[in-house]
């Protein structure tokens, strides 16, 4: 096992320049989610853009994993509808909860699929799934997302 | 330094294993928990295989035997701390201990508010709405959040000392923060998370003064160094077993005879009981009356073992050896540029539990490529949180070392901060 298999180039990249970071100025719902093993705090904003997609902010403090999963998040469901939100959180949750083992779809995951090796180290997986839990909880707080499909969370 | 690290290091079997494909480990996390010599789990084993049998209880061989173990258990454990035997109550861990603590004022209170029949409830514990409980900002959650769900069931103000910078108590107010209003002053002996060692004497004495009473927090303490109960003059210290080579499962409570004594219960039923009918009972005498149910029997056998296996290395070597091994450690941490030290920054007054935090890495990412490396130490918020707001940082990296390190344990780790900085390119 080494630390690139857990630190992929594309993880360290959004890690360094997270992509869409910062809140919305009028969100439809927000969710502030933490880590209470660590101490990482994040908060995930959803709102519905001009063309119909989701808007998604998010700001908070923590580690690589966490920071560089909510940047992944960011950009993978913005834009899209909820449903496709849905699609990729599930793969994403299920992805991590592979063990590393599995072929996660890249179609459905792009960047995120850097993240496949963190499955392999039990305490981290809370931390790139904190980003996804907080926008679950966000879009049911906007009223986009009704509670039936929640996910039993690790 | 005096202590044999290596033949030490022998006693423990864990310590000769290796991690991530292969790598020596190096252990750094004894402050969240110590590894358990041959001598503990020998004593454990050899305890189930010739005397077990309930305790307390019972006329056969073994019933007596298993008795006897677990009283001299006591004994020793008791003599670790300079204490007498019936002033040691074995709990679950520390956390539990607090609780009984924390429980013995809230069942007081709870019990005048019904008037207590014939039983009679000693003033002290019974706490009213003006009443105010004194902690500080350093404490272990298990010493803060007790006392706020107490301040929740009794109208009662919790109030704390703060920190400076140097992470050091601010002792200066002590007078007015410790007043006629106190009812409770619980105050960690030796921060987790800082590594300070604080002036107990000194605020157990003031909270005498005022009636209040006082409590020590001995978790990082009783392993690390010689303490002996009656110059920390608190009316009550726990620590847990784990931490100083015992198993899991067991800690212990001091408490002075009177005290114990005016404490109502904590937990009830069997054993604790000294008559019983159907509509109500009486307790025990102290111990008794607070370990309820079957007690940790093969775990108090476990935790003597460990003390004796201390007290032959003897607690002023201990103390003298995490004194080196601390000059050490902050010497090579503040080498390192961009790592800074949270606690204070010389070894006066301050155990071998070292807090850092490094320039543009989360401790979660120091962490890991230390454990890469073979080295484990603890991220986190080390179970302190308000302690981290204090100091503005989300968590630290922590190094913890023990009877069972040595300078090149901590060379590792230096090695590995440094890795850690390069590998995610934020050397200074």
């Amino acid at each position: 096992m080494n630390l690139e298999s857990l630190y992929q180039e594309i993880i360290l990249d959004h890690y360094k320049h997270p992509r869409g970071q910062g809140l919305l100025d009028s969100p439809l719902g927000s969710a502030h989610h933490v880590n209470p093993t660590c101490g990482d705090e994040l908060t995930v904003q959803v709102g519905v853009g001009s063309a119909g997609g989701l808007v998604v902010g998010y700001e908070g403090q923590g580690c690589s994993i966490s920071q560089a999963s909510a940047s992944v998040m960011s950009e993978l469901v913005s834009g899209h509808s909820v449903q496709d939100a849905e699609t990729f959180r599930l793969a994403f949750i299920e992805m991590m909860h592979a063990k590393g083992t599995g072929e996660p779809d890249e179609e459905v995951l792009g960047d995120a699929v850097a993240f496949a090796g963190v499955a392999k180290f039990p305490a981290r997986i809370k931390c790139a799934l904190l980003g996804w839990m907080a926008l679950q909880d966000a879009e049911i707080q906007s009223g986009l997302l009704t509670n039936q499909s929640e996910e039993h969370s690790p | 330094m005096s202590l044999d690290v290596v033949r030490i290091k022998k006693d423990f079997p864990l310590l000769s294993r290796t991690v991530r494909d292969g790598k020596e480990l190096v252990y750094l996390d004894s402050g969240a928990t110590s590894q358990k010599p041959y001598q503990v789990l020998d004593a454990e084993r050899a305890f189930y295989e010739t005397s077990y049998a309930a305790v307390h209880r019972g006329a056969h061989a073994l019933a007596e035997e298993a008795t006897i173990h677990y009283e001299d258990a006591r004994s020793a454990i008791a003599g670790f701390i300079g204490a007498a035997p019936s002033n040691i109550v074995f709990t679950k861990n520390a956390t539990e201990a607090l609780n009984l603590c924390a429980y013995a004022f809230s069942n007081a209170t709870s019990l005048s508010r019904q008037g207590a029949g014939s039983r009679s409830i000693d003033p002290r514990f019974i706490l009213k709405p003006s009443d105010s409980i004194v902690i500080s900002e350093m404490e272990h959650h298990a010493n803060l959040v007790p006392w706020q769900e107490l301040c929740a069931k009794t109208g009662a103000t919790l109030r704390w000392f703060s920190l400076d910078d140097e992470g050091r108590l601010d002792l200066s107010n002590m007078d007015t923060l410790i007043d006629s209003t106190t009812k409770v002053v619980s105050i960690v002996h030796q921060s987790n998370i800082l590594g300070t060692v604080n002036p107990v004497r000194a605020i157990m004495d003031r909270a005498h003064e005022v009636g209040a009473v006082g409590i020590v927090d001995g978790c990082q303490s009783v392993p690390h160094m010689p303490v002996d109960i009656a110059s920390v003059g608190a009316d009550l210290l726990m620590w847990s077993g784990h931490k100083m080579l015992g198993p899991t499962g067991i800690g212990c409570l001091y408490g002075t005879s009177e005290i114990l004594d005016a404490m109502p219960p904590f937990l009830t039923g069997g054993s604790m009981i000294e008559m019983v009918s159907i509509e109500t009972s009486t307790f025990a005498p102290a111990p008794q009356k607070f370990e309820a149910g079957t007690p940790m029997v093969a775990q108090a056998v476990g935790l003597a073992a460990g003390v004796r296996y201390l007290e032959e290395i003897g607690m002023d070597e201990v103390a003298e050896h995490e004194a080196a091994l601390t000059d050490h450690t902050l010497s090579v941490l503040t080498a390192i540029p961009g790592v800074r030290i949270i606690g204070p920054s010389t070894t006066f007054e301050r155990g071998s539990t070292i807090s850092f935090v490094v320039d543009g890495l989360h401790p979660h990412d120091v962490g890991q490529v230390l454990d890469n490396l073979g080295v484990a130490v603890r991220v986190g918020h080390h179970c302190a949180w308000p302690t981290c707001r204090r100091f503005g940082v989300p968590a630290t990296t922590r190094i913890s070392p023990y009877i069972y390190n040595d300078e090149s344990d901590i060379d590792r780790a230096a090695a590995g901060i440094i890795a850690a900085q390069e590998f995610f390119g934020v050397a200074p």
